[in-house]
């Protein structure tokens, strides 16, 4: 097997077509850990190599399920929030805001069904796998209907193509997307001794501040103090949300003078101090082995793994944050290809594998009706205590095992592997054959046993997708 | 108001109290083992834990409004926002004014400049899982694992799962750990045959989580507890906070004792006016529908205590809302409450008086209340509640100051 060395050249790295056997134990490791499961897509690959050439080379699913761009997304989110203040003050024009709000959300709901869609067809299931991971550290949510399709945006714009970009960049991105700065304030923080500030009375909101060295970079207890989150919110001021023009720096806004975070000084104006924080915090030792920790968390084990993460980190300090090097370092660590599947799948991860189990493809998605979408997708990925809403906050959605295997968890997990696979509009697969198939080596000799002596195929359908070994990755 | 303008050192210091009577039984006193017959082994009491996420703002569910520096530090909060009157110059914010015939009934408390010993840190996660587990100061590995509600529920004999509830599709650490206790959410059902049943059971036989919680799940399912949502009348935009109280009262009314569940939305940092009222009326909400849904008998024997990670900054910020802080407030409603007062020393505003110069000065340790309750609801021992179910509580400094809530 050639294996791409930690620092890899990307050249050394290229794809190579691989024949996927499904009782390889290997292949199972590839498509459970690191990508939604059995049967993997046509040409997917399953070695570490491979894995990092697909990564670095062009998205597949550009051509088929496009990126939703914040600019297709700015004028109908411009139109929607005009139409809302217009129905504000004349209630006449309910109707027309109604009507703007819908066109918003219908965006989003595209921005939704697209990135399923890849999840089902998308060969390279850890760039999937990544951008899901990446979305979540970098949570943001709205409740703000006009803002909804922003939201769908911010994966496509500020997450997807940074995967193996470094972090830097993809924390800048992140930052500085108008769905983050909403969502954390930062557009209504304004400095207190700057023109406006001193004029309208106006000042400082920590939020964004705050969570940006938590959870997106240095982590709690990252050896910063309360005089950091100040002087960095001090530096984040200026940041503003045009409607037509996106992100700009509104000197009238900014706090005057320099900011010191973490000992460092910031001075000057406009974006380019801002930068240099957000530049100089990817690089941090504390940021290193908080997300480091992540990704072994999210990909591995629940358990502390301190040698994993300080392998990892390392790589991730060498490298400056380069994101390919530290995800291709983590595929060459013997430890990520342990045959133990210790974390469960989330319900995303659960309907996704579900779904392709049966044979449901992204086109397949794409077409469902309204309805069907809401009672076989959106509804119980509420039961199953995911929304497509998202996390009831910044920080995400939780990782344990036990926080997703919970009665009330599996009842929905369980109810819709009973009652959804019928509505699919697909055959019922012989449940006997479909065990090899969705779980290669991992199908327990307690599962052959009950699929056989399930009174219905479907019966025997929902047992698979019930299975331990389904719903552990 | 009593202007006490303690110092940190004096409030450690300062408070002796004698100790609880010890008790024989290592754990119980005597009044709780006389009251318990083996069937129902907590008594009659209910206790309701609500987890606040996201940091509510103490300050403006109960509004200083006669301490002189209020006006001045919230412009546009507090002050003029049409409060109802309490005692001790305090108001409620009007998004809650429908807690106010509770307020009347004496069925209504708050503790006022209360927190855990959560500091400086400010984070909402490591906040909330300071609150939910009980002890610790800091994130790591102080921590204990499980949550002080399921360490309580371990130190009492006989009990069965039945007994405590955690409630919704979210996890809950406050009331996971070894002790028995049912998780589950309303509306959740589950349609299976008796054979896909047994084959489920097959299937499930060698991975304990998962046995686990599908074991649970049929027990639930089974004994009907589905809730009736259709035919319920609800009001849309309460619907999920009716669904949840309507079951907690269903269990209530049998064998449970002890339910748990959390409301976020709390964390107000911009256009607070406005933001806090979805909460606020959420949280009234759940409060008042608890006490119909019960019915006065049981209400009369019911204790609810809705506790935050922290309090929020004392000044406004520069967006019309408040940033993290550490002082805050915690609700206690129910029939077993000896209402109508706003509990806890009152730090002060002052410049000098605010903790790190910002924040609201904790004066007593949020899980001395809950301690205390437990204590005067269950019977639990002073030695109990400070080394299993809160270890590091020092209920001295704390205790004979606070003297407790129930009737």
């Amino acid at each position: 097997m050639i294996r791409c060395k930690a620092d890899f050249l990307r050249a050394d790295c290229e794809a190579t077509e691989m024949t996927t056997d499904p009782t390889d134990p290997t292949t199972a490791i590839a498509a459970f850990r690191f990508g939604f499961g059995l049967p993997l897509p046509k040409g997917a690959p399953v070695t570490p190599a491979t894995m990092i050439g697909h990564l670095v080379a062009p998205d597949p699913m550009d051509a088929v399920y496009p990126r939703l761009r914040l600019t297709e997304v700015a004028e109908a989110t411009r139109t929607a929030h005009e139409a809302q203040a217009a129905a504000r003050k004349d209630r006449s024009k309910e109707a027309a805001e109604k009507a703007a709000i819908d066109v918003v959300l219908t965006l989003a709901a595209t921005g939704f069904r697209r990135q399923l869609a890849r999840s089902l067809d998308s060969p390279d299931g850890l760039r999937e796998r990544l951008v899901r991971f990446w979305t979540d550290h970098f949570t943001v949510v709205t409740r703000n209907k006009p803002n909804a399709a922003i939201v769908a945006s911010f994966v496509d714009d500020a997450i997807r193509p940074h995967v193996t970009a470094s972090f830097a960049q993809m924390l800048t991105a992140a930052t500085l997307h108008p769905a983050m700065l909403t969502y954390l304030d930062q557009v209504v923080s304004v400095g207190p001794n700057s023109r406006f500030g001193k004029r309208q009375g106006k000042g400082l909101n920590e939020n964004l501040a705050r969570e940006l060295l938590e959870l997106h970079t240095l982590g709690v207890g990252g050896g910063y103090g309360q005089g950091d989150v100040r002087e960095l919110a001090e530096l984040l001021t200026g940041l503003r949300v045009d409607p037509g023009e996106g992100v700009v720096f509104d000197d009238r806004r900014a706090e005057p003078g320099a900011e010191t975070v973490l000992g460092l000084r910031y001075g000057g104006k406009g974006m380019d101090p801002i930068k240099a924080v957000l530049a100089d915090l990817a690089l941090r030792p504390e940021t290193a082995r908080h997300v480091t920790g992540k990704l072994v968390t999210h990909f591995l084990t629940d358990a502390a793994r301190p040698e994993l993460v300080d392998a990892l980190s390392e790589v991730w300090m060498r490298t400056w944050g380069d994101l390919a090097a530290v995800t291709g370092a983590m595929l060459d660590l013997p430890a990520f290809w342990s045959t133990q599947a210790q974390k469960a799948r989330n319900p995303v991860e659960f309907l996704v594998a579900s779904l392709r189990a049966l044979g449901v493809s992204g086109a397949d998605v794409m077409a469902a009706t309204e309805k069907d979408f809401r009672q076989l997708i959106m509804a119980p990925l509420i039961a199953m205590g995911q929304p497509a809403r998202g996390a009831a906050g910044p920080d995400g959605w939780p990782e344990a095992l036990t926080d997703w295997i919970t009665p009330q968890g599996m009842a929905a997990r369980i109810n819709w592997a009973i009652s959804a696979p019928k509505r699919l509009g697909k055959t019922m697969p012989d449940p006997v054959a479909l065990v090899p198939e969705v779980l290669g080596p991992r199908a327990s000799e307690r599962l052959i046993w009950a699929v056989a002596r399930a009174e219905s195929r479907s019966d025997g359908v929902a047992l698979i997708l019930a299975a331990p070994e389904f719903n552990r990755r | 108001m009593p202007d006490l303008h303690l110092t940190r050192r004096g409030l450690i210091k300062g408070l002796g109290l004698s100790a609880c009577s010890a008790a024989a039984h290592p754990w119980l006193t005597s009044v709780t083992l006389a009251g318990s017959d083996g069937r129902a082994p907590l008594g009659d009491h209910r206790l309701v834990v609500i987890i606040l996420r996201g940091a509510m703002d103490g300050l403006d569910l109960v509004q200083p409004l006669d301490d002189p520096a209020f006006a001045t530090l919230r412009p546009t909060l507090g002050a003029g926002t049409g409060s109802h009157e309490l005692t001790g110059g305090f108001g409620l914010n009007a998004a809650a004014g429908d807690l106010m015939p509770l307020w009347s009934a004496g069925e209504l408390a708050f503790v006022h400049a209360t927190s855990t010993p959560y500091r400086d840190q400010r984070s909402h996660f490591t906040g909330q899982d300071l609150l939910e587990a009980g002890g610790g100061t800091a994130a790591g590995d102080g921590l204990p694992r499980d949550g002080w509600l399921n360490r309580m529920l371990g130190v009492v004999p006989g009990l069965t799962a039945e007994i405590a509830y955690a409630i919704g599709t979210e996890a809950l650490p406050l009331l996971q750990g070894d002790a028995p206790a049912r998780s589950w959410a309303p509306d959740q059902d589950m349609q299976l045959s008796a054979q896909a049943r047994l084959l489920l059971e097959h299937v499930h036989h060698d991975d304990p989580v998962f046995a686990a919680a599908v074991a649970e799940a049929l027990v639930l399912t089974e004994a009907g507890m589905t809730g009736d949502t259709r035919s319920a009348k609800r009001d849309k935009v309460f619907a999920d906070v009716d669904a949840l109280v309507d079951f907690a009262a269903d269990r209530m009314l049998a064998q449970t004792r002890i339910v748990a569940f959390s409301q976020a939305g709390w964390d107000t940092h911009r256009g607070q006016a406005q933001a806090i009222g979805r909460p606020l009326s959420r949280l009234s909400r759940t409060i008042l529908r608890l006490a119909e849904k019960l019915g006065p008998q049981v209400w009369g024997k019911t204790t609810v205590l809705a506790m935050t990670e922290f309090g929020r900054t004392v000044r406004e910020n520069g967006t019309g809302g408040t940033d993290h802080g550490t002082g805050g407030v915690m609700v206690a409603a129910g029939g077993a409450v000896k209402g109508g007062q706003v509990l806890g020393a009152w730090p002060g505003l002052r410049d000098g008086d605010l903790y790190d110069g910002r924040d609201l000065l904790p004066t007593s340790d949020v899980r001395a209340w809950a301690a205390l309750a437990m204590r005067d609801l269950y019977g639990l021992d002073r030695a109990v509640l400070e080394k299993t179910v809160f270890p590091g509580l020092d209920l001295d400094w704390t205790g004979a100051k606070i003297g407790g809530l129930i009737r």
